[in-house]
């Protein structure tokens, strides 16, 4: 699940170093690890190899295997690379004209009806503009139902004409309409087609031709495999269009897609779909983007891991030992061996709010854990369930079976009581509250 | 005889009675106009590779791993692929351009062998229906998928009863009606927003007192890292369970043959709340080739049983291996 690019690296470089001299097939066979990897992430194998030839020229460039971890500093370079692949050109949209005119096109499935919905949301609310939806699906069952009930569900208006089977008639009758009602924003919605059916893409080249649009959105499903390379090239090619909406980021796939498109096409990944609510809809991030492509962990699958390991019943647990003020060093033993199973535990400090502020003093490396568990191991099983007994001689012995002094050990009781406190706070909804929250909800999405 | 068979019986060209030769040569090119886009690249790519060589030599292997690769065959199966070909290449040290064709379709095909029979024992009990739930990850093709089984099996002289058990989907409920009524079969739906569990009830009751035939369930779409729509995926499958012993009978996963290596884990995910005994490979008619079939089928020995090529009724086909393979290599 959680591949540590990084530590494989190392431990290949380890078998380089081993090695008296590092020759140029070790070298190559390391970025063919690297290029299984990009692969296994989805990112088309031209690419993956173009890529990874760029990467060995840095790397060589910063001597990357004479420093003390160049699996790290190769992992970074990888990483700083793809996110200014992905990166660079403007992912806003253009606005300008009265009204804007947005066309949106894809394959079947690829979640553009749901993306329009959710792009009418995120106009009004973020840019105060009034969009007019526009149901240009003629085809697929149901479509015009689809999208106004999510016309309605924004509070946006939607055109449709239920009789009138010609797109390219509908979608210049609805930029009138708009003109004329006072809708600054024509959102197109499109049926989905493949790029291979010529009357299909005929159709939205029409269409284009016909409305002249001021933005052309090409959406991708994000779990798109090598196929991408084919479809991205075959609508840019018939609709040269002017940014790319990466959808159903909230799965698990590594996206590599968002890769291969950019380094086909050349064109910038405006935003990415993140839930199947109207307002998951974010700004594309490149570097948080290069680093789930690399495997290296972000914050999304770092929420599912924290959502996986803190399961229902824990949950529900720690809140009553909070509730009855039993929550003792024991527990907070367990939930530091859970942080710890996440992996990258700079990453969760400050995540997961409550907690995150309260281990937020805690020096949030391994090795400051150590010196916590080797505390808490130190004292009997009913010091820590009832912290209120250290004394000064217990602590004293404590200090001594730990290898620490009582300063570090009243630090400890200290910084725990506050945590105790906060999460006490919490009560109010309290653990259950925060499970919530971290089931997805309410948590920043990339 | 097992509703299976039947079924199975009635789309294969030997049963005469029902399928006839025309039709099944029309499919057959449908097939094969489907898989043309992979039948250039891969068969080509190999010949021009081979042709005038006597021994594979790693330039070529490089050149097959790139073609298994493209194919969204994965980087484990295919190097699993080529191992196994390598290996061959070694004992029978000539090797012409035919035969490394034969010898990579073979190594291909096994790995699309499955162990269980797929033969599915029905009930004795006259009034049970053979129920079936349709699972997946959002915009694979769940829904119009269904359409086209309940119009074979209808056309097999079945009946079939369909359930909206997507109740969150906007117009979900309104698109497989309109399905049922193209093809001209009951449904049983509820108010969006109403349990799954309680559609996916009424429907198996409704098509016993029916004396229906087949029951097919459609599910909302779902991304299988969400626990909380799996655990519901799990208990609408329990709820089957209570009307009907050993319903669902078959639980279809619905694949994009465009997804890449993620499907594995979707396959994986969806088989561990639902054992998953099928997969339908969809949009086929596409240029996607749906390598990542083969590793599901290597790993998870799940079968592919239909595939889709097309948004109509009719664009639904048995998967057989044979052809599939056969398709990508002839001239």
């Amino acid at each position: 699940m959680f591949e540590n690019l990084s530590e494989k690296l190392d431990k290949a470089f380890k078998v380089l170093k081993g090695q008296g001299s590092i020759s140029e097939i070790n070298v190559a066979q390391t970025m063919k690890e690297i290029r299984k990897a990009l692969i296994s992430a989805d990112v088309d194998y031209k690419t993956a190899k173009e890529f990874t030839a760029t990467v060995k020229e840095k790397a060589l460039g910063q001597q990357v295997l004479t420093t003390l971890k160049p699996g790290e500093l190769l992992t970074k370079i990888m990483k700083d690379e793809l996110a200014e692949l992905m990166g660079s050109s403007s992912s806003e949209l253009n606005l300008n004209s009265k009204p804007a005119i947005i066309l949106v096109a894809g394959l079947q499935g690829s979640g553009k009806t749901t993306f329009c919905g959710k792009l009418a949301y995120f106009l009004k609310n973020n840019n105060k503009k009034s969009p007019l939806l526009v149901a240009c699906d003629v085809y697929r069952p149901a479509a015009i139902d689809q999208i106004s009930v999510l016309a309605e569900q924004v509070s946006a208006e939607v055109y449709k004409e239920i009789e009138n089977k010609d797109p390219i008639s509908i979608s210049s009758n609805a930029v009138k309409y708009a003109k004329k009602n006072n809708h600054d924003v024509v959102i197109i919605d499109t049926a989905g087609r493949l790029a291979v059916d010529e009357a299909m893409m005929t159709e939205i080249t029409n269409i284009k031709s016909s409305i002249n649009p001021d933005e052309i959105l090409f959406v991708v499903d994000s779990m798109t495999g090598q196929d991408a390379v084919n479809t991205a090239k075959a609508f840019n090619h018939r609709l040269d269009f002017n940014g790319v909406v990466l959808t159903k980021l909230d799965g698990d796939t590594r996206g590599g897609a968002a890769l291969t498109i950019r380094s086909v096409v050349d064109k910038p990944i405006k935003f990415i779909g993140t839930s199947e609510k109207m307002e998951g809809l974010d700004i594309f991030h490149p570097d948080r983007m290069a680093s789930r492509i690399l495997g290296m962990g972000d914050v999304i699958s770092l929420v599912e891991r924290a959502q996986q390991q803190f399961d229902e019943q824990e949950a529900r647990k720690i809140q009553k030992k909070i509730a009855k003020n039993t929550f003792g060093f024991d527990d907070f033993l367990k939930q530091i061996q859970q942080i710890k199973k996440m992996g990258n535990i700079k990453d969760l400090a400050g995540m997961i709010p409550g907690v995150g502020k309260a281990i937020k003093d805690v020096d949030i490396d391994d090795d400051a854990f150590k010196g916590i568990e080797s505390i808490i191991y130190s004292m009997t099983p009913y010091e820590r369930s009832n912290p209120n007994v250290l004394n000064g001689s217990r602590k004293k012995r404590i200090a001594l079976g730990s290898g620490t002094n009582v300063q570090e050990i009243n630090q400890l009781i200290k910084q725990f009581s506050q945590m105790g406190k906060m999460m006490k706070m919490m009560q109010g909804g309290g653990a259950s509250k925060m499970m919530e929250m971290m089931k997805g909800n309410n948590l920043p999405r990339f | 005889m097992a509703f299976f068979d039947k079924i199975k019986n009635l789309f294969n060209n030997n049963n005469n009675d029902k399928v006839s030769s025309e039709e099944s040569s029309q499919k057959q090119k449908k097939l094969e106009k489907s898989l043309e886009k992979t039948k250039t690249s891969l068969f080509n790519k190999i010949t021009k590779t081979v042709v005038g060589k006597s021994k594979i030599d790693d330039n070529d292997l490089d050149d097959i791993e790139e073609i298994l690769i493209t194919s969204d065959i994965g980087v484990e199966t295919s190097l699993k692929i080529i191992d196994r070909l390598e290996k061959r290449v070694e004992k029978d040290k000539y090797i012409n351009s035919d035969e490394l064709t034969d010898i990579l379709k073979k190594e291909i095909e096994e790995l699309l062998v499955v162990s269980k029979d797929t033969t599915l024992e029905v009930d004795s009990v006259e009034n049970v229906p053979y129920v079936i739930m349709v699972v997946g990850v959002n915009g694979v093709g769940k829904t119009t998928t269904i359409g086209k089984l309940a119009h074979k099996f209808k056309k097999a002289g079945l009946k079939v009863v369909l359930g909206a058990a997507d109740t969150f989907r906007a117009a979900a409920v309104d698109q497989l009606v309109i399905w049922s009524e193209r093809v001209g079969v009951d449904i049983v739906k509820q108010a969006m927003g109403s349990d799954p569990a309680s559609v996916a009830f009424d429907t198996i009751q409704s098509a016993m007192s029916k004396n229906a035939d087949v029951v097919i369930i459609d599910t909302a779409g779902r991304l299988h890292n969400k626990i909380n729509l799996m655990n519901e995926l799990s208990k609408i499958k329990n709820v089957m369970n209570k009307v009907v012993t050993n319903a669902p009978h078959d639980v279809l996963l619905v694949l994009d043959a465009s997804t890449g290596q993620n499907a594995i884990e979707q396959a994986k995910q969806f088989s561990s709340v639902t054992q998953v005994n099928s997969l339908a490979l969809t949009k086929l008619d596409g240029t996607a080739k749906g390598g990542v079939v083969i590793g599901i089928s290597d790993q998870l020995q799940i079968p592919v049983r239909y595939i889709g090529v097309g948004e109509g009724m009719e664009d639904l086909q048995m998967f057989n291996k044979e052809d599939f393979v056969n398709t990508l290599f002839n001239n």
